[in-house]
C-alpha cells in the first residue's frame, strides 16, 4: 500500500446549543485514505457523514482535530479534492459544456486547453451530443454525469461523493455505479482515491474497498468493515450476501456500542429523540412482520429488499416499533413481541387502545405531556412548553422532530390533541 | 414567477430591532443634515431661471428622450448600488445588521417629499449649474429605484442554493467569478422584475424633480416632467394630453426594446422551472439573437468578461473561506464608521429637536397623518373589494387571463401622476370637494399591484382542487370563502403591501393638486409635506417626512408583516 492521500485526526464538530450546551455531531473520527482506495462511509440521518465530507472538502471547519492532505493541513477548499453532490449542484444557467469548465475557468487556464479537458472528460462520461443541453433538458441520471465530468475534469487527487445516487431511480443508479466502477477499474479515471458517503448497506458493499460505520448522535465510527471481493461484484455471491448481512448485524448491535438501533431508544427518557415515524407505517411494519413468510420474525435486509426501504427509512421505523415494545430487534433481524403480535390481529379500535397503553407506557415525553395537561385548569398548554424544554437537551432541530413525532403519536392513540394554527396542546378533541 | 415582496418579511421575529432604531436614527440625521445644508445655499441658486419649455407638442420627442436618458443613468446607478451595497450587507454579517434594517427604513421613507431639498443640495455640488440640475433630478430619480432593487438582490443573495455555494467553493471560483457565475445569475429574474417596478415607480420622480420650485427658486430641465408642469400652469389639456401619448409611446418603446428582451433573457436563470407556464417571448430579443453582427459583437465582449473572470481568479489564488475572512477585517473599521455616523446622526436630530420643533407641530402632523392614514385604509379596502373578485375571476379562466394580466401590469407600470391634471380639471369644473375627490389619484397607479397579484393567485389554484369543488358541488359564497379567497390570500396581501406603500408615497402630489392659478388642497400628511416644501420650511420638511415614515414603517411591522407570515404560512399552496 502506498502513502495515505489523506489523513483524518481526532476531527470533532459541535454546534452550540440554546442551553449554552453544545451538540456534538461528530467525535474522535480517525480515517485514513490510500491511493488507489475507495472509501464508504456508512450510517444513517445525523450520524455526521455528510458533515465530515464537507470539513474534509474544507467547506467547513472543524472544531476541534485536523484533516491532513498530502502533507499539508486542510483549512480550506483544496486544490485536487473534488465532489460530487447528492442534487447535482448544476448551474442551471449555464450548459452542460459550461458547467464542466467552470472548476477549469477557475483554474485560470487558457481557452483552448479548458475546451479539449472538458470534451474530454464529456466524451469520457458518455454525456457526447449533450454538450449544449441545458440541466433542465436532462434526466436526473444525465444530471449526475455532468456532475461527474465537471468534477473530474480538474483531475481531482480525491474524489467525494455525498450519495451521488439517492436522487436517481433504481435502474438509473445501478447503470451509473456500474459506469463509474468499470472507469475506475480500467483506471481511466484521473483520480487516485474516493470516498463515498451512502445510507445504503449494498451500495458500499459494491463499490467500497473499506467500509466505515457511524453512530447517531452523536456520529462516531464503530466499525471498519474491509471488503476483498474482486471487482466487478455480485450482488448475488454468497459472500456478498454475507457481508450485508455483517453490515445489517454491527448495525443493529446491542453490544458493546449500539448504532442503528440502540438500547439507548429502549429505555427512552423524556429527552430522547424521537423517529418521526407515522403510526400507519409502523402498523404497516408489524402487518408484515406478522405475517407469512415471517410469521413475527425477519431478516432486515431482506425485509429492506421487499419493502424497497433503504436503512435511513426502515431503521427509524424499526427504532419506534422497538421503543413502544411492539418488537425488538437483534443480530439483524426484527422480531415482534407479544403485544406486536396482538397488536397485528387487533381492529383499529382496539389498536389504538393498544398503542395509547404502550405511548403512555413507554415514551416518557407523551406522558409528561398528558401529565402537564392534566394539571392545568384549562387542559391546555402551548407547544412552547415542551419545545423549551427539549431544547435544552438536543438541537433545535430535533426538538422540533421529536415533538412533531410524539405530536403524531398522540393524536393517533387520543392522548392528546394538537392545534397547529396556536400551537396548543390539549386534552379535548375538536368537537 | 413569485411576486416579490417590497418589505422586509424575514429575519427577526421581534417587531422593531434595536437595529431598526439606529437605521431610522441614521436617515433622520441625514434627512437633517442634508435640509440644513441646502438651506443655507438657496440664495446663490436663486438666479438660476432657465428658459422654460415650450409647448409645442414638436418639442415633445426631445424631451421625452432627455427623460429616458436621466432614467436609464439613474437606473444604471441605481444597478452598481445594488451590487455593492446588497453584496456588501449579504457577505458581512455586522455590515448585515446595519445596512438591511436601513435599507428598510428607507423604502419607507417618502423621497417624493424631499425632492425639492436634494435637488437643491446636489446643484449647489456641482460646478455647472446646468449639469448640476441634471445631476440632481438623476439622483432624485434613482433614489426611488434603487431601494427595492437592492433589498430584492440581497434577499436573492441570502437564498442561493447551499449546494451550489458549495460547488463554487469546491471548485475554488474566486469572489469575482463566484458572484458573476452564481450570485447574479441567481438573482436576475428576479432583479429584473425590480427593474421594472422601479422604472416605473421612478416616474413620479420625474415629473417631481424637473420642475422644483422651493421658496422662490425654480428649477427647470427640459424634459416631459418640466412640459407637464408648464401645461397645467396654462391649463392646457390639449398639452396634457400630448405629453401623455409621448409617454405612453415611451413606455411601450422601453418595455419591447428593453424589459421584454430582458425579462426573455432572463427566463434562462430563473432556478425553478414550472410546467406548463410558457417562456416568455421577446420578438426584439429574438432579431438579436438570430443577428450575425450582434452575435460577433457579444461573442467579443463574452470573451473580454470571460478573460476578466480568469485574470482576477489567477492573481487572487486560493480563496480559503472568503466570505468569512473578509467579514472579520471588515468588522472593525466597520463598528468605527457606524459609531462615528451614529454620533453625528444623534447631534443632528439632537440639535433639530431643540431649535425647531414644537409639540403642537408634531401633534398637528401626527393628526394629519391619521387623516391619510384613514384615505390608504379605505381606499386599499375599496380597491380590494372591486379587484378581488374580478382578479378571481380573471384568473381562474385562463383564456382571460392571459390576455388580462399583460394589461394590469402595464397600467402598473403607467405612472399614475400623468392623468393628475385630467382628474384635477375635472373636480374644478365641478365643484367637487377635495377631501374625498382627490383621494382616489393616490390609488389610482398603485391598485393595480393588487388586481395582477390575485390574477396570479387565482391562476395557480391547482385543476385537481377545481376539479373537486365541481364535483362536490361547492358554488356561491361557500366556493368564495373555503376555495378562492384562502388561495389567493398570500398573493393579495403582497399586492396590497405593494399598493399601500405606494400610495402613502403617491399623498405627497396627491392631495395637494393645481390646475392653473386653481389650487386643491385635501387635509392630510401629503399636503403638509407639500405645502411646506412650498413654503420652502426644511424643519416641518423633515417633520413631515419622518413622521409619515414612522406610520409606514410601524404599519409594515404591526400589521402586513404578521399578516403576511400568516397567509404564508397558512394558504400558501404547493
Amino acid at each position: 500500500m502506498s502513502a495515505a492521500l489523506l489523513d483524518v485526526h481526532a476531527l470533532r464538530q459541535s454546534f452550540p446549543r440554546a442551553d449554552g450546551g453544545e451538540h456534538l455531531v461528530l467525535d474522535g473520527v480517525e480515517l485514513s485514505l490510500a491511493q488507489g482506495q475507495v472509501v464508504g462511509l456508512l450510517g444513517r440521518t445525523g450520524s455526521g457523514k455528510s458533515t465530515l465530507l464537507r470539513l474534509i472538502a474544507g467547506l467547513a471547519q472543524p472544531s476541534g482535530g485536523t484533516v491532513t492532505y498530502l502533507g499539508e493541513r486542510v483549512t480550506g477548499p483544496a486544490p485536487g479534492i473534488a465532489m460530487v453532490f447528492q442534487s447535482f449542484a448544476l448551474f442551471p444557467w449555464l450548459t452542460v459544456l459550461e458547467n464542466v469548465q467552470l472548476g477549469l475557468e477557475a483554474l485560470g487556464l487558457p481557452d483552448a486547453e479548458i475546451r479539449k479537458r472538458a470534451l474530454a472528460a464529456i466524451d469520457l462520461i458518455g454525456l457526447d451530443g449533450y454538450e449544449s443541453a441545458f440541466p433542465r433538458e436532462l434526466s436526473g441520471g444525465m444530471r449526475q454525469r455532468v456532475g461527474f465530468a465537471r468534477a473530474l475534469v480538474v483531475h481531482p487527487n480525491i474524489l467525494l461523493m455525498d450519495e451521488p445516487f439517492s436522487a436517481l431511480d433504481v435502474l438509473t443508479a445501478e447503470t451509473l455505479r456500474t459506469d463509474f466502477l468499470e472507469l475506475w477499474g480500467e483506471g481511466k479515471l484521473p483520480i487516485k482515491g474516493v470516498i463515498l458517503v451512502t445510507h445504503n448497506i449494498e451500495e458500499a458493499v459494491l463499490m467500497c474497498d473499506r467500509i466505515l460505520l457511524f453512530s447517531t448522535n452523536p456520529g462516531r465510527i464503530i466499525s471498519e468493515i474491509a471488503v476483498d471481493l474482486k471487482q466487478p461484484r455480485n450482488r448475488l455471491d454468497p459472500r456478498f450476501r454475507e457481508l450485508v448481512e455483517k453490515i445489517y448485524v454491527a448495525m443493529t448491535a446491542r453490544t458493546p456500542t449500539p448504532i442503528g438501533i440502540s438500547d439507548r431508544l429502549a429505555v427512552a427518557t423524556i429527552n430522547t429523540v424521537l423517529p418521526r415515524v407515522s403510526a400507519n407505517l409502523l402498523a404497516g411494519l408489524v402487518e408484515t412482520v406478522a405475517a407469512a413468510p415471517y410469521n413475527g420474525r425477519a431478516d432486515l435486509p431482506v425485509l429492506a429488499d421487499e419493502l424497497h426501504l433503504e436503512i435511513d427509512e426502515l431503521f427509524p421505523v424499526a427504532d419506534a416499533s422497538q421503543l413502544l415494545r411492539l418488537a425488538e430487534t437483534e443480530g439483524g433481524d426484527i422480531k415482534l413481541t407479544d403485544t406486536g403480535k396482538q397488536f397485528a390481529e387487533m381492529g383499529t379500535d382496539d389498536r389504538k387502545r393498544l398503542f395509547q397503553r404502550q405511548l403512555v407506557s413507554y415514551v416518557p415525553l407523551a406522558a409528561h405531556i398528558r401529565h402537564v395537561l392534566q394539571e392545568r385548569a384549562n387542559h391546555t398548554a402551548p407547544k412552547s412548553r415542551f419545545f423549551d424544554e427539549l431544547e435544552d437537551h438536543m438541537s433545535t432541530e430535533d426538538a422540533e422532530l421529536t415533538l412533531r413525532a410524539v405530536i403524531g403519536w398522540g393524536r393517533y392513540a387520543e392522548v392528546f390533541a394538537y392545534d397547529d394554527d396556536s400551537g396548543t396542546f390539549s386534552l379535548e378533541n375538536p368537537t | 414567477m413569485r411576486v416579490f415582496v417590497p418589505i422586509s418579511v424575514g429575519g427577526w421575529t421581534r417587531l422593531f430591532s434595536r437595529w431598526d432604531f439606529l437605521a431610522i436614527l441614521l436617515i433622520l440625521g441625514l434627512l437633517i443634515f442634508l435640509g440644513e445644508a441646502s438651506r443655507n445655499l438657496f440664495e446663490p441658486l436663486a438666479e438660476l431661471q432657465r428658459q422654460p419649455p415650450s409647448l409645442d407638442p414638436h418639442n415633445l420627442p426631445e424631451y421625452a428622450a432627455r427623460t429616458t436618458l436621466r432614467m436609464l443613468i439613474a437606473m444604471a446607478l441605481s444597478l452598481l448600488f445594488t451590487f455593492t451595497y446588497a453584496t456588501l450587507a449579504a457577505k458581512s454579517r455586522s455590515a448585515e445588521r446595519v445596512l438591511v434594517p436601513l435599507l428598510d427604513i428607507l423604502q419607507s421613507v417618502p423621497i417624493l417629499g424631499f425632492i425639492s431639498v436634494t435637488v437643491v443640495f446636489f446643484m449647489s455640488l456641482a460646478p455647472g449649474r446646468v449639469l448640476g440640475a441634471e445631476f440632481a433630478s438623476i439622483f432624485a430619480i434613482f433614489t426611488s429605484q434603487a431601494w427595492n432593487m437592492a433589498f430584492s438582490f440581497y434577499q436573492s443573495l441570502r437564498t442561493v442554493p447551499a449546494e451550489l455555494e458549495e460547488a463554487t467553493r469546491n471548485f475554488r471560483l474566486s469572489a469575482w467569478m463566484r458572484f458573476w457565475r452564481l450570485d447574479v445569475p441567481f438573482a436576475v429574474p428576479q432583479l429584473i422584475w425590480n427593474m421594472m417596478m422601479s422604472m416605473s415607480g421612478s416616474w413620479f420622480f420625474v415629473v417631481a424633480s424637473e420642475a422644483i420650485s422651493v421658496g422662490n427658486t425654480t428649477v427647470t430641465l427640459p424634459g416631459i416632467g418640466s412640459y407637464i408642469a408648464l401645461a397645467i400652469e396654462h391649463r392646457d389639456l390639449a398639452a396634457v394630453s400630448w405629453a401623455i401619448g409621448t409617454m405612453l409611446v415611451v413606455i411601450l418603446i422601453y418595455d419591447q426594446v428593453l424589459f421584454r428582451p430582458l425579462v426573455a433573457w432572463a427566463d434562462r436563470f430563473r432556478f425553478e422551472q414550472e410546467p406548463g407556464v410558457p417562456p416568455p417571448r421577446s420578438w426584439v430579443f429574438d432579431v438579436l439573437r438570430r443577428s450575425r453582427i450582434v452575435e460577433r459583437l457579444t461573442e467579443r465582449l463574452t470573451a473580454l468578461w470571460r478573460s476578466s473572470l480568469r485574470w482576477r481568479s489567477s492573481r487572487k489564488g486560493s480563496s480559503g473561506a472568503p466570505v468569512k475572512r473578509a467579514g472579520r477585517a471588515l468588522a472593525m473599521p466597520f463598528t468605527a464608521v457606524v459609531l462615528v455616523f451614529t454620533l453625528a446622526a444623534l447631534w443632528q436630530v439632537a440639535q433639530f429637536v431643540v431649535t425647531g420643533i414644537s409639540l403642537s407641530d408634531v401633534g398637528v402632523t401626527m393628526l394629519l397623518g391619521f387623516a391619510t392614514l384613514a384615505r390608504v385604509v379605505v381606499l386599499i379596502a375599496i380597491a380590494s373589494v372591486i379587484w378581488v373578485p374580478i382578479g378571481v375571476w380573471v384568473g381562474t379562466r385562463p383564456r382571460v387571463a392571459l390576455l388580462v394580466q399583460p394589461v394590469a401590469q402595464f397600467l402598473a407600470a403607467f405612472p399614475a401622476n400623468l392623468l393628475f391634471p385630467i382628474v384635477v380639471s375635472g373636480i374644478v369644473a365641478w365643484r367637487l370637494n377635495p377631501n374625498i375627490w382627490l383621494s382616489p389619484l393616490m390609488i389610482l397607479g398603485t391598485q393595480w399591484y393588487i388586481l395582477f397579484n390575485v390574477i396570479a393567485g387565482a391562476s395557480a389554484i391547482p385543476a385537481e382542487l377545481r376539479a373537486v369543488a365541481v364535483n362536490l358541488r361547492v358554488r356561491g359564497w361557500l366556493w368564495w370563502r373555503r376555495i378562492a379567497l384562502p388561495a389567493v390570500l398570500p398573493y393579495y396581501v403582497t399586492g396590497a403591501i405593494t399598493a399601500s406603500g405606494g400610495s402613502w408615497n403617491a399623498s405627497i402630489v396627491a392631495e395637494v393638486a393645481s390646475w392653473g392659478n386653481e389650487h386643491l388642497q385635501a387635509e392630510g400628511l401629503g399636503a403638509y409635506i407639500a405645502e411646506q416644501t412650498d413654503a420652502g420650511d426644511f424643519h416641518r420638511i423633515v417633520l413631515g417626512i419622518a413622521v409619515m415614515s414612522l406610520f409606514v414603517v410601524v404599519i409594515n411591522r404591526v400589521f402586513w408583516r404578521p399578516l403576511y407570515h400568516y397567509a404564508e404560512r397558512k394558504f400558501r399552496l404547493g
